[in-house]
């Protein structure tokens, strides 16, 4: 993988572990009155944006945070960004943040945009001696010379994104968290942003961003990561995230196709390939010799999953699987909540060449309906046969003039 | 990668560049009170005029009142009046703002990471300053109309100023923050106002509290704000004595000498002080969940 060839980064955001639990109250009670008679607890369920969500970003990476709307994107950039706080878990930044959440938030519509300036680099934490010296290149990216000395509220969505973005690319930032708000310039301002962006990367920047625009994370990010009920789903190749959410969100297949139905129930921890049962992981493989996997899976929601629920594990490259291996009908989860080691034995490693992934699907024994999907970026490398990245198959052949 | 910089030295840094992003910023509080300051008088022809207009009007209501209609006899009762009058209602006006401003900014809270201490702090600030401006301009008029009063005694306002800082800070603080759990405390901050006007000696003399508190008399400057209008009469007004209405040799203010305010102040100095480490302690458990609050 590309990961091993470059230099270990610096971790600058780190989080572990992290779960957000909304609570949604029917009416907030906020007033005392209101607590007084009900107390904490009633009248309020509780929802969880975030679960165990795990990720560690270096220095100078560029990742794209994707997920279907209300996966949890944006909670995660909060908490990242030092807004919210995690129910659980921890979050470590390192650096200056600077986060574009919203068009201009910190913006005082009634003052001018020479004055908001100064106000939005002082909460992003620039004395305002720097923000003398920075001003006139502030001014000059956001090409509100004319209209620098209106008041802001005066301004168009566009001209205040510009002065926005502006402001928070010049406070020199080692981290920058931005939530789709790049889309709102005209073309040649996003271009100048995303040059912009090419120059942090250059300067060994960390940005991270949310998004929609899905081409963009193929072109801007080194790294993808898919958000999807709270739960990271994929998390490397940009390439690979994009793929992944488009199955997610159906749109890899063309409109008016039935979507898959949406997995839930169970959840797939790992998948871990092994030279021995329940071994280390490994990656390197010859045909012939054994080759065992174990999956990590959880059962969240025993009314979704029945007794005898079908694991299967695919091995292929990228979308295509090669092989599958499956639970014997009867003999998958039981419908208990709880996580379980699920192991597979394969006798003799089939005659595969080349470097390929897993991916899990636990499937209801009857109906072959989807209660868990996942792909995992483990490469499994296994040598043997002639050619490299296709199954040898015995066979005869002849060659005849026609 | 551009930077030539070693990794050791740019990871330290970054830590202490993290680290400054969360420390109060002056440079922000004084950011914020210029902008309460600018939108407060953006496009009002009179401006900070507005200000004065306000406890001018308040004076000249009490004053009509209180020696046209119910005599008090205290003379001089505009200077009186205005001494206390002009730092209860920055106080006022103080917290009752602070108490809102976290809430008010809901925007800035949910979208951007800064200290949040200086919502209520600009709160605070920006009472100050209109407070200092009114303060100079008594002290104008004293010094024009009645420049006998002006003596070393002027002193005493910077300690009362102090006091006055430190306990609105202290308790502005706290009410911002209760302010987002509990919508209430901003109504209620208000209404305590109302009465809270009254525990202080602004339109009655506090010699009239001493006759009738007797030895209890200093529970009344439990309250830091008796201390701070009392300190503050002392320091402009400075007239202890006056002949009231029956004839008689009355206190007009607290006090006639200096060794009880020095005292009083010290007393108010701890409340606020162990108010301002409370408010601090609210203030940093429930700052966290503010985004979400709101």
């Amino acid at each position: 993988m590309t990961a091993a060839a470059q230099p270990a980064r610096r971790p600058v955001i780190v989080a572990k572990g992290v779960s957000k639990r909304y609570l949604t109250h029917r009416s907030k009670s906020t007033q005392l009155k209101e607590r007084a008679i009900r107390g904490r607890g009633l009248g309020t369920e509780e929802f969880w944006a975030l679960r165990d969500v795990d990720i560690s970003v270096g220095e100078g990476e560029t990742v794209g945070l994707i997920g279907p709307n209300g996966a949890g994107k944006s909670t995660l950039l909060k908490m990242l960004a030092g807004i919210l706080r995690p129910t659980s878990g921890e979050v470590d930044v390192q650096g200056r943040i600077a986060s574009l959440l919203e068009l201009g938030a910190g913006f005082n519509g009634e003052l001018t945009g020479r004055e908001n300036v100064y106000l939005n680099a002082a909460l992003l934490g620039l004395p305002r001696r720097e923000v003398d010296s920075l001003f006139d290149q502030i001014l000059a990216f956001s090409e509100q010379e004319q209209r620098i000395d209106d008041p802001v509220k005066h301004y168009s969505s566009g001209e205040y994104v510009k002065l926005a973005f502006s402001i928070a690319v010049h406070v020199d930032p080692d981290v920058l968290l931005v939530d789709e708000v790049l889309a709102v310039g005209d073309e040649a301002f996003a271009r100048k942003c995303l040059a912009k962006i090419a120059e942090f990367q250059q300067a060994g920047k960390t940005i991270l961003f949310v998004t929609h625009s899905l081409d963009l994370v193929e072109q801007l990010c080194t790294r993808g990561v898919v958000v999807d009920h709270g739960r990271v789903q994929y998390d490397g190749d940009p390439a690979f995230a994009v793929g992944t959410l488009r199955r997610i969100l159906g749109t890899d297949r063309p409109l008016g196709e039935p979507p898959p139905p949406i997995p839930r129930g169970a959840y797939v921890h790992d998948a871990t390939p092994s030279l021995t049962v329940g071994g280390p992981r490994a990656e390197e493989f010859t045909a012939g010799q054994p080759l065992h996997i174990r999956v990590d899976v959880e059962v969240i929601d025993a009314e979704d999953v029945f007794a005898g629920d079908v694991i299967v594990v695919a091995v292929g490259s990228g979308d295509y699987p090669i092989f599958a291996v499956r639970t014997p009908p009867g003999q998958g989860l039981p419908a208990v909540p709880g996580r379980y080691a699920v192991d597979f034995t394969l006798d003799e490693a089939p005659a595969l060449n080349g470097a390929f992934i897993l991916a899990v699907q636990v499937e209801d024994a009857d109906t072959g309906y989807p209660l868990a999907v996942a792909r995992f970026d483990t490469v499994l490398r296994c040598a043997s046969g002639d050619l490299p990245g296709i199954l040898t198959v015995s066979s005869t052949s002849a060659v005849s003039p026609t | 990668m551009v930077t030539t910089a070693p990794v050791g030295d740019r990871a330290e840094l970054a830590r202490r560049r993290a680290a400054a992003q969360g420390r109060i910023r002056w440079e922000l509080l004084n950011q914020l009170i210029r902008t309460d300051l600018k939108v407060k008088y953006q496009g009002s022809v009179l401006g900070f005029a507005w200000s004065l207009a306000n406890p001018l009007l308040l004076m000249t209501i009490y004053y009509v009142i209180f020696t046209k209609v119910l005599n008090n006899g205290i003379p001089g009762f505009a200077i009186y009046l205005m001494a206390g009058l002009l730092p209860f209602t920055a106080f006022s006006m103080a917290v009752t703002s602070a108490s809102g401003s976290v809430t008010a900014s809901a925007g800035l809270v949910k979208k951007v990471r800064f200290p949040r201490v200086v919502l209520p702090l600009s709160s605070v600030g920006f009472a100050l300053v209109q407070f200092l401006l009114q303060l100079a301009v008594l002290l104008l008029v004293v010094l024009i109309l009645d420049p006998g009063r002006i003596g070393p005694e002027l002193l005493f306002v910077l300690p009362a100023l102090a006091l006055l800082v430190l306990f609105s800070t202290a308790l502005g603080i706290l009410v911002s923050a209760l302010n987002v759990r509990y919508r209430d405390t901003s109504h209620f901050v208000e209404v305590a106002m109302l009465v809270w006007f009254w525990g202080n000696p602004i339109l009655y003399s506090a010699g009239l509290v001493r006759d009738k508190l007797g030895d209890a008399y200093w529970a009344y400057f439990l309250n830091p704000m008796a201390t701070v209008v009392t300190t503050f009469q002392r320091a402009i007004y400075n007239e202890p004595y006056y002949t009231d209405l029956n004839g008689d040799r009355a206190l007009s203010l607290a006090d006639a000498g200096y060794a009880f305010y020095f005292r009083n102040l010290a007393i108010g100095f701890v409340i606020a002080g162990l108010l301002l480490l409370l408010a601090r302690r609210v203030f940093n458990r429930l700052q966290a969940d503010f985004a979400e609050e709101l």
